[in-house]
């Protein structure tokens, strides 16, 4: 009867953007071949109490690899994103060397093909990443590269950005990503400033800072016609302006990270370097206006920023730790339980957060994302949402600990994780 | 009480009792031979992060009047410039058995980081631009012996470089628990950007309010800010706020002038001025001492006696 490459995923209900229904999943050769109810056969993966989803896919990650494979490598950090439910991740530049040259994309993309998920490149926007020249984009595109970004520095010249922005037009699909900060009011700043930092006597980075560059980049949006995405939008100004150029009818998207809809800057006052990022952890009211954005579509995906650091890089205070804080393996369990079951999401809202939306800007709707029927490619995520955990930073996948959620009590847990039909998480664990 | 952290740790009550025992430090270090047994066997670590002779001396004199042991552990002479961490440091410091680490830092909080760190006790020497909390002590102790013991409604002004300042933080603070009412005088780039946790007002112009003034305390202006374009000249700054002799002479015959030390004589305070009667600065070095040595007694003394 089965074949044994077979795989039925049993007892579930399906959820993608065509609904919900309660059905089995039969899986053969990579690819979703039969979905009903009352399947068996091959190797069967038990979904009981289970939604049944699309892959979920991250816009921004951070691998670290090459050059800081103490924090993290493609390898580590794609188990991480397996066990949160990803079957694909954006993998940011600013390695060492930078992703800013095709010979270096190509080798990441080379360590990523056997990896638990699929590893996606992005690449630079300017050589370097120094704001400047214009780095080979279409020698990148050419390699697959959509997302083009030097996230971590914002491009702060005006000019520069307009440039890429026009550049980028002659490249089908290409998205330009930007950190949006400038320069000229964040350096030297390492939280938020307002009451907490000035409280703290820790220098600040102004939501202005995020504000001026939003919206000047919208207004190049309009003068180029090009796509720009907006990575981890966290003030309040910054998700109106987003959704003022949207009513607009300009070609603007944004994502939002976990930290930014969970976190808020009086988290600074314990002086853990656990709760330093850029941009930085805000107020309770920007906070809101983050989940109200998700809420209404204004905010398209939410995306981690998922940064790792060694334990040595954050013992240190939080004016010299470096910023970043892990995401993968908390990202679903926080918006289910921060955004799902207080009711300011639907399921299918969250899940569409993080599948299908960033799957569309990252260019790969064609293997991530899709309905789950037949004939599309097996790249699968199956939720528990009732499973109850504690995150405990010493049983992450990723190389490093340096998460801040770690004792937090999180509702809704990945239990499986189908890539190209292949289980690489089964009960929680890592296949890979 | 474990550590001293910061101002907030010890509460009006806590100020209180902490001046009344710095008051008896006083009269100890004013003694022929000023020296107590009240913490013999223990071992004081300094953990300087940041070059700063005054406070360091000052608290390995009040721990050796204590009869403490004493480390100094700077980071010109250390393994800090070969990349070690702060918590590599700070347990390679506590596996040598000590009890007390006086931590100063330019980061916010470097302190409260080490004291998770560690078993021993830990003082807070200044960090970043957050506090400086036997700093703050030092001030009210100076001050009361003036104007004390409540300072109910006294009028302290703090001239100057607000913002990046760990002493104007605590002093705030501090002040305001006893009672005082604290207004911050300066050019807007150099108050603080939010006054939320500064229980204190702001005015921009010295010449309106110097008249009013119980005490003026004066921050010393970091020569290198000027870098930082945060106000266009000393020569600009010293005419809108330094206390020269011409607004000395408006101050009320009583007033009394403090500062932090160092100080740039004829940038924030005529030469005249800052030895002039009104004037506490070396009173306040002097109560240095007497501070810190209520503040180790405290941490460390354990209930003995003290002679």
């Amino acid at each position: 009867m089965s074949r044994p490459e077979e795989l039925v995923i049993r007892g579930g209900r399906v959820v993608d953007a065509t609904g919900e229904r309660a059905a089995d999943v039969r899986v053969r050769d990579g690819r979703v071949v039969e979905v009903g109810v009352g399947l068996h056969g091959g190797r069967e993966l038990d979904a009981s109490d289970c939604f049944v989803a699309p892959g979920l896919v991250d816009l921004h990650v951070h691998l670290r690899e090459p050059g800081d494979e103490e924090a993290e490598t493609i390898d580590s950090g794609a188990r991480a994103a397996a066990r949160g439910g990803f079957t694909a991740v954006v993998a940011m530049p600013n390695t060492q060397p930078p992703l800013d040259d095709a010979a270096v994309v190509a080798a990441v993309l080379a360590r990523g093909a056997g990896s638990a998920c699929e590893v996606v490149s992005s690449s630079c926007i300017t050589k370097g990443r120094a704001g400047a020249e214009l780095a080979p984009m279409g020698e990148m595109h050419a390699l697959g590269v959509r997302i083009f970004t030097d996230d971590g520095n914002c491009v702060a010249d005006a000019g520069v950005m307009r440039r890429a922005l026009e550049y980028a037009r002659s490249l089908p699909g290409a998205v330009v990503a930007q950190h949006a900060e400038d320069p000229g009011l964040a350096r030297g700043g390492h939280m938020h400033e307002g009451g907490w930092s000035s409280r703290l006597g820790i220098p600040g980075r102004p939501a202005a800072a995020e504000d001026l560059i939003v919206s000047r980049d919208i207004e190049l949006a309009a003068l180029t016609g090009a796509a720009v995405h907006f990575l981890h939008v966290s003030s309040a100004r910054a998700v109106d302006m987003v959704r003022e150029a949207k009513a607009r009818g300009l070609p603007v998207t944004a994502e939002a990270a976990p930290h930014h809809f969970t976190l808020t800057d009086a988290m600074c006052a314990t002086f853990d370097p656990l709760f330093k990022v850029h941009p930085p952890l805000r107020t309770p009211a920007d906070v809101d206006a983050i989940k109200a954005g998700l809420a209404d579509g204004t905010i398209d995906a939410i995306a981690t920023d998922h940064a790792p650091h060694t334990p040595e890089a954050k013992e240190r205070t939080f004016e010299e730790a470096p910023p970043g804080m892990l995401g993968l393996e908390t990202a679903l369990a926080l918006a289910l339980t921060e955004l799902v079951e207080p009711g300011v999401l639907t399921l299918i809202d969250a899940v569409a957060l993080l599948s299908w939306r960033p799957a569309a800007i990252a260019g790969i709707a064609d293997r991530h994302g899709g309905p789950v029927e037949a004939g599309r490619a097996a790249n699968l995520c199956v939720i528990d949402p009732a499973a109850t955990w504690e995150v405990d930073p010493t049983r992450l996948a990723s190389r490093a600990r340096n998460t801040p959620y770690g004792g937090r009590k999180l509702t809704g847990r990945v239990r499986h994780t189908v890539l190209r039909g292949e289980p690489v998480v089964i009960d929680c664990e890592a296949q890979r | 009480m474990k550590h001293l952290l910061s101002v907030d740790d010890l509460g009006r009550d806590g100020i209180e009792e902490m001046l009344a025992l710095a008051e008896t430090f006083v009269e100890i270090t004013r003694r022929d031979i000023p020296k107590v047994p009240a913490l013999r066997g223990k071992t004081v670590v300094s953990l300087f992060y940041e070059e700063s002779t005054r406070t360091r001396l000052s608290f390995e004199t009040a721990a050796k009047r204590l009869s403490a042991d004493t480390m100094t552990f700077t980071v010109g002479s250390s393994s800090v410039k070969k990349g070690e961490s702060l918590r590599d440091t700070v347990q390679t410091i506590e596996a040598m058995g000590v009890d007390a680490m006086v931590v100063r830092h330019s980061s916010a909080g470097a302190p409260h980081r080490v004291a998770s760190w560690t078993d021993a006790s830990v003082v807070n020497a200044g960090d970043g631009r957050h506090e400086h909390p036997t700093q703050a002590l030092l001030d009210l102790l100076t001050l009361r012996t003036h104007r004390g013991p409540a300072l109910d409604g006294l009028q302290v002004g703090i001239v100057g470089d607000v913002r990046h300042s760990r002493v104007a933080h605590s002093d705030v603070k501090a002040f305001d628990a006893l009672g005082a009412d604290v207004t911050l005088i300066g050019p807007p780039t150099l108050m603080p950007e939010s006054l939320e946790g500064w229980p204190a007002r702001v005015v921009y112009d010295l010449d309106d309010v110097v008249a009013d003034l119980d005490v003026v305390y004066l921050l010393r202006i970091q020569l290198e800010r000027q870098s930082e374009a945060l106000f266009p000249s000393l020569r600009e700054y010293t005419a809108r706020y330094a206390l020269t002799a011409a607004r000395a002479k408006r101050l009320k015959a009583d007033a009394l002038v403090m500062a932090p030390g160092p100080i740039n004589r004829g940038v924030e305070i005529a030469a005249e001025v800052a030895d002039g009667p009104a004037s506490l600065i070396s009173e306040q070095v002097a109560n240095g001492v007497a501070v810190r040595m209520a503040v180790l007694w405290s941490l460390l003394g354990s209930g003995g006696s003290l002679v």
